[in-house]
């Protein structure tokens, strides 16, 4: 049993890694007061998950999938590039949402004066 | 088949995103030209609709393969428009045409606004016309995006703070969603749906580890869009983003958003893992038909206890959303395509009834069930218009509310869920509970003299807290009598939405 747990581990460590720092990000996302570290928490919860496809890709004794012109393509072993590709578009998604999540802690933090979530209630109940 | 058909699909997608960017160029020189271009756009999108909807059920559905990479299936990025997309792809561009009407003097106004309009109808479309899971992750973004910085238009800072609530809620969800779609390709290495469709019963014949992902997958999917549909206990989003975003946005927004979300979920289930797959997994089904009629209950007992009326309108939608949700999980031709006319009708209905709020603020001042007493003297147009929604809502026939709910029910006693069956009464009734109180309060509570407790003009929020009547336009009040007729009439329509989606259960189901 615990011999099996330490195989998984050791062939799979980078599936439990991305789900740890998956782990993390989720905390950082409830547990933090402070509106800009929720925003790093959900961050880096979508960085776990890009981390998990490149993990996904690898392929045992795999190159960069770049092909050079004159390569057989029997005779090469290359990781997926579809999770690279996927992952490029999703980091572009992540970046615009960091963006506008960004815009809007401005914005509350122009009206209200604070990013603390729990000074953010109090001033939102007197109101 | 035309060219023009068979490129249609690709342009009602690209054409509103590229668009979004033409108010904003044009407002460094002119200053009001958003709307027009808004206008126009949305108008062609819905005669375009129209004609790709005639063609797909004349000659079956029509596939755009972006990019010409259609040699080797599942790799190129697919544009579907078939019999299920169709319908939700024109409630979308005839929803956002009406909801134009409304802000031309309603606001909110500005170039950028329309922008984001316009990114907000091309996302959509996207999200109903796409056939590929990926693809769909990044329309679903999108969609986020767009509705993120709508509600954040609004006036107050209230709607910062919801729309940011809402921000890392969707973007949870939506990379729950990301995750599922990880799991599918470990377990097939596809991503278009057709393959996917035949891959996975192929999968799931084999069994063993695979078919652990399969389930994972499955699980982060579902749960990815119980956030972005709004079921109950992950709906908190909902009633904050509806409550705080301007009137005319949240009209959109609440007849589109969670709808076209709740629809790509469907897709997922029937097209994708196929009904085979949820049947065989233990749990699956039981799960799907649990969390949607807990949101039933919860969404109407909490309905019931609202005070301000978009509030109330809201948590409806949570438990409507639950109606459907649990009619997918049950699992039969009737209450799937029930669920269909439902998500249609309540979409179509909480256009409506969100408009109706909208132009009662507007011309009235009036946000909460109190202010509303005697409505229906003062306004009579706007308050029969709400009487007719709220009827439909309820489901009493002849509505669109109705037979949705009259399939439910029936599939639900296909399938001997009898527990559905009952959940869909006491929805009924507790429906009938919050619609009651509004209708009481507009019909039959003498108008009291509007005391309002802060004489006007030194309103808390800072904005003009009694209404202005000149602000009415006839067209506001013709739209939203439009709608409160359409609603009606397609009561009538039960057997033409069973024959219209026909091709596509049959396919899923036998």
């Amino acid at each position: 049993m615990i011999e099996g747990a330490i195989d998984v581990l050791a062939t799979r460590y980078a599936y439990a890694l991305m789900f740890v720092l998956m782990g993390i990000g989720m905390y950082m996302m409830i547990a933090s007061q402070n509106l800009v570290k929720k925003l790093i928490g959900v961050n880096l919860f979508q960085t776990a998950i890009f981390l998990f496809f490149v993990a996904v890709a690898f392929v045992e004794g795999g190159k960069a999938p770049v092909v050079p012109a004159e390569a057989d393509p029997g005779e090469l072993a290359m990781a997926s590039p579809l999770p690279h590709v996927i992952v490029l578009t999703a980091i572009v998604v992540g970046i615009a949402l960091t963006a506008v999540g960004l815009a809007l802690i401005i914005r509350i933090y122009a009206e209200y004066g604070t990013l603390r979530e729990d000074t953010l209630r109090e001033v939102r109940a007197d109101e | 088949m035309s060219e023009l058909a068979h490129a249609l699909p690709a342009l009602l997608v690209a054409v509103p995103i590229l668009l979004a960017a033409v108010p904003i160029a044009l407002g460094l020189r002119y200053r009001r030209t958003g709307w027009s271009v808004a206008a126009v756009t949305t108008t062609a999108l819905f005669a375009a609709t129209v004609y790709l909807a005639s063609v797909v059920y004349e000659t079956g559905r029509v596939v755009h393969v972006l990019g010409g990479w259609d040699e080797i299936q599942g790799i190129g990025i697919e544009l579907v428009a078939d019999e299920f997309s169709v319908l939700i792809a024109l409630l979308v561009t005839a929803t956002a045409a009406a909801v134009l009407l409304y802000t031309r003097a309603g606001g909110p106004r500005g170039n950028t606004f329309y922008g984001g309009y316009l990114l907000l109808v091309g996302g959509l479309l996207g999200l109903s016309l796409t056939g590929d899971v990926f693809n769909m992750f990044v329309f679903l973004e999108i969609v986020g995006l767009a509705t993120y910085a709508m509600i954040a238009s609004g006036d107050g800072p209230e709607s910062a703070v919801a729309a940011l609530k809402y921000l890392i809620l969707g973007t949870l969800g939506a990379s729950l969603y990301l995750i599922g779609v990880g799991f599918l390709f470990m377990a097939t290495g596809a991503l278009n749906m057709e393959v996917l469709g035949e891959a996975i019963p192929e999968v799931a014949a084999a069994g063993g580890g695979d078919l652990t992902l399969l389930h994972a997958a499955f699980a982060f999917i579902f749960i990815g869009f119980a956030i972005k549909v709004a079921q109950w206990p992950l709906h908190t989003w909902q009633p904050d983003a509806y409550q705080h975003a301007p009137d005319g946005v949240t009209a959109l927004i609440a007849a589109l958003v969670s709808t076209v979300s709740a629809y790509a979920l469907g897709r997922l289930m029937y097209d994708v893992f196929g009904p085979e797959f949820l049947l065989a997994t233990p749990y699956a089904t039981e799960v799907v038909v649990v969390v949607g009629s807990v949101s039933v209950l919860a969404g109407s007992t909490l309905a019931v206890i609202q005070q301000d009326i978009k509030r109330m309108f809201a948590y409806s939608s949570v438990a409507q959303f639950g109606l459907i949700v649990a009619a997918y999980g049950l699992v039969t031709q009737t209450a799937f395509v029930g669920a269909i006319v439902h998500l249609i009708g309540h979409g179509l209905i909480k256009a409506g009834l969100f408009l109706v709020v909208a132009v009662v603020a507007l011309g009235y001042g009036a946000r909460t069930v109190d202010e509303y007493a005697g409505l229906a003297s003062r306004r009579p147009v706007a308050a029969g218009s709400m009487a007719v929604l709220l009827i439909t809502l309820i489901g009493i026939p002849p509505s669109v509310g109705f037979i949705g709910k009259w399939y439910i029910a029936v599939g639900a006693i296909e399938a001997e869920a009898w527990l559905v069956a009952a959940v869909i009464f006491l929805s009924t009734m507790l429906t009938l509970a919050y619609a009651a109180r509004i209708l009481e309060k507009m019909y039959f509570t003498p108008p009291t003299p509007v005391e309002s407790p802060h004489p006007p003009g030194v309103a808390t929020d800072g904005g003009v807290r009694r209404g202005r009547p000149d602000l009415v336009t006839a067209e506001m009040l013709a739209l939203i009598v439009f709608v409160a007729i359409t609603a009606v009439v397609l009561g009538f329509a039960g057997d033409v939405f069973f024959e219209l989606l026909e091709p596509f259960t049959d396919e899923v189901f036998n």
